[in-house]
């Protein structure tokens, strides 16, 4: 096979992994992300076969098996435990948010504790009440 | 270049801009369900055409017989992966209503719902 | 819990997994033939699956309309969907529609829901297993020939199913032609045309 294939496929893949990074960067939901790591999954199976075509290795069939066998067992899970989330839950906290959300919880655990000894777990469940199952 | 080694080529770059487009659909589609049709583009005729390029640069019966099991396993477990995420997305309420013409489902669910809820007056 | 099937009768499962040891070592040698049926075995021992129950006559024609038609299918919607999301603008809306199934086995609504799943451009959203209903998400209702067409093309898939697998007891109960009806019919319009 000749390297045009293998230079235009893998950049193709390449820009198609990119693309595929940046859906599951930016969700919205749990299960677009799931959705993103399965195409994740067949961009990888194509660039195996580009690059046992390009270099003869034989070998790699097998890892096509096992990942073409496996790959789905990931998303199933993960959609299997998807509760109802809230709509502000999936997205990426910026650094500010992250550490307000830190300090609300380390108030929480200190005022806790000061009222009594070893109440770590209620105080959390008290600061986030919402993250309780709904069911 | 060989016949054979064309045909290789020729599958290669059509199941790679497969990917390719099915990854800007991803990236595109506004919803999840829309975006799950577009993913299950390069986990079928992808992986078929890249598997048929693969077979034919092999060039080896031995592993023309594992990469149709490649495709056959996939074939069983890809409708299982978009059916539980299309699932669940439908009962989380990601679908949502104005973006489909009909929606025969919810419909449904809610004739079952009244059906429960209200004793059969006969 | 449905009733588990005697070891005896669950030999096609064996010769199932033999099949995929032997594909997968990919020579047939006495080795690896003795090897996948030892295996097989085992492995239904350990895991007995409840029954499936196919009751059904494989019909070759059938089996190679229902393949070639489905790489058809599959090759088609992929270019539309390809087509739809290089091109500018937005978005078509689709629908979730029901589809009531002919036949009432569990198998063959299985395999109908798995096919139409890999098709792109369907997906089945929820299935009822006792109604026979299936409730698929289409994602272009005017590419499939609207929401009747859609609804059309799913029960069209069934019926390539029941002509491959299904008994003729069973396609004849689904209100179907009988299959030798069905090939006399073809053979003459291709005379006549």
């Amino acid at each position: 096979m000749s390297p045009i294939v293998l230079w235009v496929g893998g950049l193709m893949l390449a820009a198609a992994a990119l693309l595929i990074v940046v859906r599951i960067e930016r969700g919205p939901s749990m299960l677009d992300r799931t959705i993103g790591l399965d195409m994740l999954v067949s961009v990888v199976v194509a660039a195996l076969a580009l690059w046992s075509g390009a270099t003869g290795r034989t070998d790699l069939v097998n890892v096509l098996v096992v990942l073409t066998l496996v790959g789905f067992v990931g998303s199933v899970t993960l959609a299997r435990f998807v509760a109802v989330e809230p709509e502000d839950e999936g997205r990426i906290l910026t650094p500010e948010e992250v550490r307000a959300h830190d300090d609300r919880m380390r108030a929480a655990i200190a005022k806790e504790s000061k009222r009594r000894v070893g109440g770590r777990e209620d105080a959390m469940r008290r600061a986030y009440p919402e993250d309780e199952d709904p069911r | 270049m060989s016949p054979l080694e064309w045909l290789a080529s020729v599958c290669f770059i059509l199941g790679c801009s497969l990917n390719l487009i099915a990854a800007i659909g991803a990236l595109r589609f506004p919803d999840l369900l829309a975006r799950m049709h577009a993913a299950t583009k390069p986990q079928v005729l992808g992986l078929i055409l890249t598997m048929a390029g693969l077979a034919a640069s092999l060039g080896s019966s031995q592993l023309t017989w594992k990469l149709l099991i490649v495709v056959l396993f996939q074939f069983m477990t890809a409708p299982v992966s978009a059916h539980m995420v299309g699932r669940s997305g439908y009962r989380t309420g990601k679908v949502r209503d104005e973006d489909l013409v009909v929606d025969e489902l919810t419909e449904d669910l809610r004739r079952v719902q009244q059906a429960d809820t209200q004793p059969p007056t006969s | 819990m449905a009733e588990r099937v005697r070891f005896w009768n669950r030999w096609p499962m064996v010769l199932w997994l033999a099949g995929v040891w032997v594909l997968l070592w990919g020579d047939v040698t006495v080795a690896n033939v003795l090897a996948g049926l030892v295996l097989g075995c085992l492995l239904v021992m350990a895991m007995p699956m409840p029954k499936a129950g196919f009751e059904g006559r494989p019909w070759l024609p059938g089996i190679v309309n229902l393949v070639v038609r489905f790489l058809g299918d599959v090759v088609m919607a992929s270019v539309q969907i390809a087509k739809k999301a290089l091109s500018p603008g937005r978005p078509p809306r689709g629908a979730v529609i029901r589809v009531q199934l002919r036949s009432q086995s569990d198998l063959f609504l299985t395999v109908t829901a798995q096919l139409c799943s890999l098709v792109p451009g369907s997906i089945v959203v929820e299935a009822h297993r006792l109604a026979g209903l299936l409730y698929i998400h289409v994602f272009d209702v005017s590419d499939s020939g609207g929401i009747d067409g859609a609804r059309e093309h799913s029960l069209e898939i069934e019926k390539r199913v029941l002509y491959a697998f299904a008994t003729d007891a069973a396609i004849e109960a689904a209100g179907l032609p009988p299959r030798k009806r069905l090939l006399r019919r073809r053979r003459s319009t291709e005379v006549t045309s």
